[in-house]
């Protein structure tokens, strides 16, 4: 049965936000398995009173995860670190206007990619670093479930 | 531009298909099985569909049996093959390992219920080899089931061949004909074919109807129950108009057969040589046994789904074996089959014409995949991490 993909994202996949790379990020992340056919890499500039002046991604997926990465980008632009954080997997499928069932990992795999760019981030100016995604750690992983549930 | 290359999918259907169709939707609406003017007009009708059909393939009208689709004739033959089989103490069967799934979920039913199945490997090039079938071969083999035409990557096995070596040994063969009849020659006498299934909305017929040929000599058993139709073997009034429309559309293919196929492997064989030009794609399959319509490539450094969507924002439709369009997790088990690591199956795309597409058509593919290809690789971190290891190609 085909696959039904709403506005937003085919949107955001069609003309994704933020796409490339940032030569001198601040943090850099990359979560997912090219085996499994997505990998999201994100990086980071951040400027004064820890706010993300800029953001870019490179994408390997689908057209969700491709969307959700270019979405994802967008609602932390500009955002103090600590806002960023606090994006959710489900943030990002609710401003996505939903992804189908099978397609809530690419959510969690945008999650992923930000707060492993964070952490890189911390990590680089050797800063304690204490939210990693909660089911999986900071490691992107495959095939898990812990965004499905949420749907 | 709009073009429609997935007719390993589906086909539109002809204007002989539904100029055939149409008077069983009106006037020709009697049922073959009555007794009265009506039902023996629509009986006649179906009688020279069955008729039309058993020409095109070479075979007896009595030897083919109307079904709903091609995977209900798979799951018929393969059913009964192994029944017969068993009766005989036989419950070894052989098959390979890039089958369409109406008959690789047929075989794991026949495997819980005790039979042993061996999947032959098919290598890079997608082929079955026949020493490698011989060796597979034993005293309890009752059933090889080889493919005429893949579906995803075009390999024409070679039929005949696996034909004249299971009449040889006493094993009955079926074929899943479905990508070939239609589009190359199948003649089930000069290939050694005891059973076949092909459906009809692969060569511009209408969706919903197919048909098993299986050999006079075996004694098929009823797949349903509760009709005389289709010798008592498949109850169930006739679906007379699809019936109809597909014995016209099969009838146009063989007639146009040979010029079908000249122009159809020439847009091919011009797809393939454009494509091979981007860098580090490959063509799937066999360069010389392949069915004229059915091109593979993979490209990689992306993902087939945002190839696959792209082309149809710039309306091209194809299709993809990487594991989003399918579903699950894994890409297609044919493109993992050939030897493919599971990243590379992932950007893999298919093209598959019939003879409506036109060289236009093929020189506006050309000039779309390279772009959307190159767009997604830019955006891609495997193509990132893989210009770490080689020079960039698109380097100017």
């Amino acid at each position: 049965m085909a696959m039904e993909y709403s506005e937003k994202v085919m949107e955001h996949f069609a003309h994704p936000h933020n796409v490339g790379v940032i030569e001198d990020a601040d943090g850099v992340g990359e979560v997912g398995n090219a085996k499994c056919g997505d990998i999201m890499r994100m990086y980071l500039k951040i400027g004064e009173g820890e706010v993300i002046e800029d953001v870019k991604f490179q994408t390997f997926g689908c057209a969700s995860a491709i969307a959700t990465s270019s979405i994802a980008t967008d609602m932390i632009k500009g955002q103090p670190l600590n806002e960023a954080l606090k994006l959710t997997n489900k943030a990002v499928v609710e401003a996505l206007d939903g992804l189908p069932a099978v397609k809530i990992h690419c959510s969690v795999l945008a999650e992923q990619a930000v707060k492993a760019a964070v952490a890189d981030y911390y990590k680089r100016k050797g800063l304690p670093y204490d939210h990693p995604c909660d089911a999986c750690g900071e490691e992107g992983c495959c095939g898990h479930s812990h965004g499905q549930e949420e749907e | 531009m709009f073009v429609y290359a997935d007719n390993a999918a589906t086909t539109a259907m002809s204007r002989a298909a539904a100029d055939a169709m149409l008077p069983a939707m009106g006037e020709l609406y009697g049922n073959p099985s009555s007794l009265h003017q009506k039902g023996r007009e629509a009986n006649y009708a179906l009688m020279g569909a069955r008729e039309a059909v058993a020409k095109c393939l070479h075979a007896e009208p009595r030897e083919i049996y109307f079904t709903g689709c091609g995977t209900e004739a798979d799951n018929w033959a393969i059913t009964e093959a192994a029944r017969l089989g068993a009766l005989a103490g036989k419950k070894h069967i052989i098959s390979d390992a890039i089958e369409h799934h109406a008959v690789l979920h047929t075989l794991k039913k026949l495997e819980k219920q005790g039979f042993s199945v061996t999947y032959l490997p098919v290598h890079e090039n997608g082929l079955v080899r026949l020493e490698e079938l011989e060796a597979a071969l034993r005293p309890d083999t009752c059933l090889v089931t080889v493919m005429f035409a893949n579906n995803e990557i075009g390999t024409l096995q070679p039929i005949r061949e696996i034909g004249a070596l299971c009449r040889e040994r006493g094993v009955l063969f079926h074929t899943d004909a479905v990508q070939a009849v239609g589009h190359v020659p199948v003649d089930v006498e000069a290939d050694n074919i005891d059973m076949l299934s092909l459906s009809g909305h692969k060569f511009h017929a209408p969706k919903g109807v197919g048909a098993l040929y299986c050999k006079k000599s075996i004694r098929l058993e009823n797949f349903i129950e509760g009709g005389a139709q289709e010798r008592g073997k498949r109850g169930g009034t006739e679906a007379i108009p699809a019936i109809l429309a597909m014995a016209a559309a099969l009838q146009e293919s063989c007639a146009h057969m040979e010029e079908n196929m000249a122009h159809i492997s020439a847009m091919r064989d011009k797809l393939i040589a454009g494509l091979s030009r981007i860098p580090n794609a490959r063509c799937n399959g066999d360069p010389d046994h392949r069915a004229p319509g059915i091109v593979s490539f993979c490209f990689e450094g992306i993902e087939g789904e945002s190839l696959l969507l792209r082309l149809d924002l710039a309306g091209i439709c194809a299709s993809s074996g990487s594991a989003c369009t399918s579903g699950s997790l894994d890409p297609s088990h044919v493109l993992l089959a050939l030897g493919l690591p599971h990243e590379i199956a992932h950007g893999s795309l298919r093209l598959s014409l019939s003879e409506y597409n036109t060289m236009e058509e093929v020189d506006y593919i050309l000039q779309q995949v390279p772009e959307v290809v190159r767009t997604l690789r830019q955006m891609s971190p495997v193509w990132l991490h893989m210009l770490e290891k080689m020079e960039d190609p698109y380097k100017e």
